[in-house]
């Protein structure tokens, strides 16, 4: 018994290391898997609070900017509602769609990690949840993976573990959009299969396979593609619409019927 | 006395996080290179302290940094080994003169204090980016990313050093 506290003793500092090293291996393992419940990350009070302070501080410089892109968009869905055949739809309750949107800004962006994740400012508050799908004007971003009370921590598109479901416009072949981590432009579209014709500059949009995205909200564009070594799929290379390294103000998606799609997909899960 | 270290190392840690997270996180320089000049904090901390509260604290930095960034726990693994392996880089570096109780940083050559910054920088670096990437498939960027982001690091720790340093006579 002595000889073992004289050990423990001797040896407190590497054995505290020690220690500090399985707390942080479990930690960074533990953020690996996506459903988990993650407390550390930056949508919590304090990083969120004192992003939002910087933020509220540097937005002022960019404003003249940010206002001509909402004007453009603004123009852009003006013209559409204009020219709808649809008369009713102008004049309709918001409330009434399926798909409501809950503007915010985002607060802290990264895009040079194998991870990268975006903060927004609104949170549970604003009844952001777990699974809904970001957008900006230009095209999808990413999806909501943590939520606090005030702000959230959205999954960007350039991260390992994103996996959208995508197809090229005008035709039902679907594929997942995924990231190889070289390019913080460039995500990759696979499983496209062989026989579907492809031409550079195509472009993708969301497919209609989930309930997170509406369909047909572009992407980007088709910059190269290959066949796989299998020959029967295609590598695709997308170019995004979206300067991942400027971005300011987003939409987030709430899919009012998502809660009732799970729950059957779930039903179908467990009956396997 | 004693108590001015304390309070003079809990300020350098919060400057050193708010101006990693908001300053340098966001430099991108050339899009991957973010220079982490918080590992200055390890250069800094006084010597002759506990090593088991040096590592605690080195824990609390790199998981702060980490929490900001949401790169969980990439940074604090990096981090609290370059802590524990402080004393032996600093035998290395500057010889049986680190023994002595009155051996001071300021009181070594620049040229000695670069390389002990450098073995930190680099060491950090390499646990960071291995464990970022996590894998072997992508060796050249790897490599790219530890050799860049490495030389960026050094280059903006010595010109905070050199700002920050006391004034000698």
């Amino acid at each position: 018994m002595q000889q073992i506290i004289n050990f423990i003793l001797r040896n407190k500092t590497t054995l505290l290391y020690l220690f500090l090293l399985f707390v942080g291996m479990s930690l960074s393992i533990q953020s690996h898997s996506f459903h988990r419940a993650r407390f550390f990350n930056s949508a919590n009070w304090v990083s969120g609070s004192i992003y939002n302070t910087e933020t509220s501080i540097t937005e002022y410089f960019d404003l003249r900017e940010e206002n001509r892109k909402l004007m453009e968009e603004n123009t852009r869905l003006r013209t559409l509602l204009f020219n709808a055949d649809d008369e009713e739809i102008a004049t309709q309750e918001l409330d009434s769609f399926t798909f409501q949107i809950i503007p915010a800004k985002i607060i802290k962006n990264s895009y040079s990690l194998r991870n990268n994740y975006i903060t927004v400012n609104k949170g549970r508050k604003d009844s952001i949840e777990q699974d809904m799908g970001v957008i900006t004007s230009k095209g999808i971003l990413g999806i909501v993976e943590h939520t606090s009370n005030k702000f959230a921590a959205v999954q960007s598109l350039l991260n390992t573990k994103s996996n959208i479901n995508a197809k090229i416009k005008n035709t039902n072949n679907f594929g997942s959009l995924k990231w190889d981590t070289n390019r913080y432009d460039v995500v990759q579209l696979e499983d496209i299969p062989r026989m579907v014709p492809l031409n550079i500059g195509d472009t993708i949009v969301t497919g209609a396979m989930s309930s997170i995205f509406p369909e047909n909200i572009p992407i980007g564009t088709i910059k190269k593609f290959d066949l796989t070594t299998s020959q029967s799929f295609y590598d695709i290379e997308v170019a995004l619409f979206n300067d991942m390294t400027n971005l300011k103000q987003v939409y987030i998606i709430k899919n009012k019927n998502s809660a009732e799609i799970r729950s059957l997909e779930e039903k179908i899960s467990n009956d396997q | 006395m004693t108590n001015n270290v304390y309070v003079i190392n809990a300020l350098r840690f919060l400057f050193l996080v708010l101006a990693q997270v908001l300053v340098f996180n966001k430099l991108n320089f050339m899009g991957f290179i973010n220079p982490m000049i918080y590992i200055l904090f390890l250069y800094w901390y006084p010597i002759k302290q506990p090593r088991g509260v040096f590592i605690l604290i080195s824990f609390l930095l790199g998981f702060t940094i980490d929490v900001f960034s949401d790169t969980l726990a990439f940074h604090t693994i990096a981090c609290i080994t370059m802590a524990y392996l402080r004393p032996a880089i600093m035998r290395f570096v500057f010889g049986v003169n680190y023994e002595f109780q009155s051996f001071k940083l300021t009181n070594t050559t620049k040229a000695q204090q670069i390389t002990f910054l450098a073995f930190l920088i680099i060491g950090h670096h390499t646990i960071f980016f291995l464990l970022e990437i996590f894998s072997l498939d992508h060796l050249l960027l790897l490599l790219k990313k530890i050799v860049f982001t490495s030389i960026g690091s050094l280059l903006l720790c010595i010109l905070i050093t050199a700002l920050f340093s006391a004034e000698k006579e």
